[in-house]
């Protein structure tokens, strides 16, 4: 080690790796993940919700986590989004691409994607 | 992708109960649910609540599951990785609250034993997989070297640590910068840093924990110590009865050396430092600083006659600081964040946090790390969780075989150097024995006489022949021939033991008897006077016997008594032989109707 350049490096490497262990963030993604979810597709949305958060650079800021059956398995893949002092977003239906997009604009934008939650899908 | 990480703790105290077989089981379920890719294991040093292990954390939700099986393994990685549903009846989530039902997962900040906490030493243990450097440098590691190698002079970090109020953890408090001070401008070819890691105590394991969790941290103190003082050479003495400790140590220390972070040259500052362990045998002298370094030197570990101070002459007569564990693991943290961050913990004389393993009776048993100042009744009633069973607390020993005890009536006392020194006590280590109303006062003391007399070098009369005469008086109280003479001559012998020895081993020895003597000499009455132990601890003092009365005749009592000394018929009160019994109490412990007593 020759640097602080250099152990610099190596904590801005890690860093991604150990975040998950600060536990849970302000914004928690939640993905149904019991067997209605799992059979639907919930798998691939979970993997890119954690890619595209990560890739985004929200890690410190969004923690993306599973939960069981939510009780509306029509719905599935579910994904929900809770944010301190905001109401819950449901989203429903939910395919990989659905999900880059509620990272791009609802997480990293603050914008709720309104056609891909419960109440503005339309069958 | 990763997204979760499955937390296994590799401590002594949950390797000692599995979870090396559950992290197999966990690597074995996640490969055949195909979520290797998802989910990463990692081992840890200890998270601190050892009675609840093997610890199982599972984040980013950061649900605690203790008393983990490997047959439980299956289930968490079904339930809780693949669907996302905690496995409820694994979860610790005890908030202390009797008042509202917890159900699922609670944070583990939020739970009683850990909210109270402050964790400074501890900040990694339980958080880090202490075999992977990266891991260390992820949460600030060596960056405190880096600091001080390119900021700052020597002379900026002995202020720095001065300021910040430091003082020795190993027991004594010596104030750790003017330690640093004083063998600062001793002039030598050589000059050593030591790490005191010879934890003796009974049932103390705070500096085993750190160099098991976060082993880094002391490597990376050492070099900032050797800078401050200019020594260019370390040594940990760490005892052989710590293996994980040791093994986790060497890998931390090659990982270093491989990063350059121990060498020559670091951080191309011209600074020169390297590292060497060195195994005790495990006996207790070691941990006193001079025997220690006797020991190092490869010679019996005796302790040497001061002055001259480790200081002026200490290893291979030359200038050494010799500084515990738990010290060196507060260094980066203070040069990183400050000396005011870690003056503004603790109270006025006694800075910043101390590690306590807590042990005895209580419903917690584990390590906890709270900021000086804290009052027993915290630790042991809210933080311990109290004393199980039911039973009434009597007492707190602390400082193992070298500190005293806290009876019931100071509980509210603040934890910190001096309060504990004022009550006739010692902060010691940190090894906190909480005991119970079922605890005799004068056994203890004998327990803990009988391992200092074992451990004395036998180098000084004082300790070694008085110890052994302080313990065969104690030995006559138990067997109830004692006069209440004997309790005037044994505070005479302890105060000249006190006075006359030679190191700290001997000088501490008495402080059990002492302490006891002066809180609970009832009971040291009771034992010479009435020939009862109040407790019903002492053997000699002690009978059994059945109430006719209330015996059924069940059998139950005969069949569970090791020697065979109570007989009786079927449906007919049964009688105990009294010649024959050796009061192990078996059957009191089976008797399903309390018609056994103990007297």
């Amino acid at each position: 080690m020759k640097s602080l350049a250099e152990l610099q490096a190596i904590k801005d490497r890690m860093k991604d790796k150990v975040i998950l262990r600060e536990g849970v963030n302000d914004i928690r993604v939640v993905v149904g993940m019991a067997t209605c979810g799992i059979a639907a597709g919930a798998r691939p949305v979970l993997a890119t919700l954690v890619e595209e958060v990560n890739a985004a650079g929200l890690s410190d800021k969004v923690t993306v986590s599973q939960t069981g059956c939510i009780g509306i398995c029509q719905y599935e893949p579910i994904v929900e989004v809770f944010e301190a002092g905001k109401d819950k977003v449901t989203y429903v239906k939910m395919t990989p691409e659905k999900a880059k997009r509620v990272v791009e604009e609802h997480l990293k934008g603050g914008n709720v994607v309104n056609e891909y939650t419960i109440a503005g899908h339309k069958e | 992708m990763v997204r979760a990480h499955v937390l296994i703790c590799g401590g002594t105290g949950c390797t000692s109960s599995g979870s090396q077989d559950i992290q197999k089981a966990f690597r074995e379920n996640i490969e055949s649910y195909g979520l290797a890719d998802e989910v990463k294991l990692v081992q840890t040093g200890c998270f601190g609540l050892c009675a609840l292990g093997p610890v199982v954390i599972v984040y980013p939700d950061g649900t605690f599951y203790s008393r983990v099986t490997p047959e439980d393994v299956k289930e968490i990685v079904e339930e809780h990785l693949l669907k996302g549903r905690i496995v409820e009846r694994l979860v610790y989530n005890d908030t202390g609250n009797d008042k509202e039902e917890v159900t699922g997962n609670v944070a583990l900040g939020d739970t009683a034993f850990y909210k109270s906490q402050n964790r400074v030493v501890l900040r990694n243990c339980g958080v880090i997989n202490p075999e992977n450097i990266d891991e260390y440098i992820a949460m600030d590691g060596y960056a405190a070297l880096g600091k001080v190698l390119t900021e700052m002079t020597p002379e900026d970090v002995i202020k720095c640590v001065t300021d910040s109020g430091l003082r020795g953890r190993g027991g004594g408090g010596f104030p750790t910068g003017r330690k640093w001070a004083l063998c600062a401008p001793n002039k030598a070819p050589q000059k050593y840093v030591v790490c005191n890691a010879d934890e003796g105590d009974p049932g103390a394991f705070m500096d085993r924990s750190v160099l098991e969790g976060d082993p880094h941290s002391v490597i990376e103190a050492m070099a900032i110590a050797g800078y401050a003082i200019g020594a260019t050479q370390g040594y940990v003495y760490v005892r052989a009865e710590y293996p994980i400790a040791v093994k986790r140590l060497q890998i931390a220390i090659d990982q270093a050396r491989e990063y350059g972070l121990l060498g020559k040259n670091i951080f191309d500052s011209g600074f020169d430092f390297d590292l060497h362990i060195r195994l005790g045998a495990g006996a207790f002298v070691c941990g006193e600083e001079t025997a220690l370094m006797t020991s190092i030197e490869g010679n019996r570990g005796e302790p040497r006659p001061r002055p001259p101070y480790p200081a002026v002459k200490g290893l291979y007569n030359s200038p050494t600081v010799e500084n515990n564990v738990e010290t060196f693991a507060n260094i980066p943290q203070i040069i990183l964040r400050g000396a005011e961050w870690f003056a503004s913990m603790g109270t006025e004389k006694s800075k910043g946090t101390k590690v306590f393993a807590l042990g005895g009776k209580i419903k917690h048993t584990g390590l906890v790390e709270i900021p000086m100042g804290t009052t027993l009744r915290h630790i042991i009633e809210d933080i311990g969780g109290g004393i199980p069973g039911g039973k009434k607390f009597k007492a707190a020993q602390t400082g193992g075989p070298s500190g005293g005890c806290i009876p019931a009536s100071l509980i509210d006392t603040e934890v910190d150097y001096d309060n504990l020194t004022a009550i006739g006590c010692m902060m010691g280590s940190g090894g906190l024995i909480v005991m119970d109303e079922d605890t005799c006062m004068v056994d203890m003391a004998k327990f803990f006489l009988e391992f200092t007399v074992d451990e004395s070098c036998g180098k000084c009369t004082p300790c070694r022949v008085g110890t052994k005469r302080l313990l065969e008086l104690l030995d006559k109280i138990t067997k109830g021939n004692g006069t209440l003479e004997d309790l005037d001559r044994m505070e005479e012998l302890c105060l000249y033991i006190k006075q006359n020895s030679l190191c700290g081993l001997g000088q501490t020895a008495p402080n059990p008897v002492l302490a006891t003597l002066k809180f609970f000499r009832d009971e040291y009455v009771a034992h010479v006077k009435d020939k009862v132990c109040p407790a019903g601890v002492c053997k000699d003092l002690v009978s059994y016997s059945i109430i006719a009365d209330k015996c059924k005749g069940c059998t139950k009592c005969a069949r569970n008594c090791p020697v065979g000394a109570i007989t009786g018929t079927i449906k007919n009160p049964h009688e105990i032989n009294q010649a024959a019994c050796i009061k192990c109490g078996a059957c009191i412990d089976n008797c399903p109707f309390g018609a056994i007593v103990r007297k």
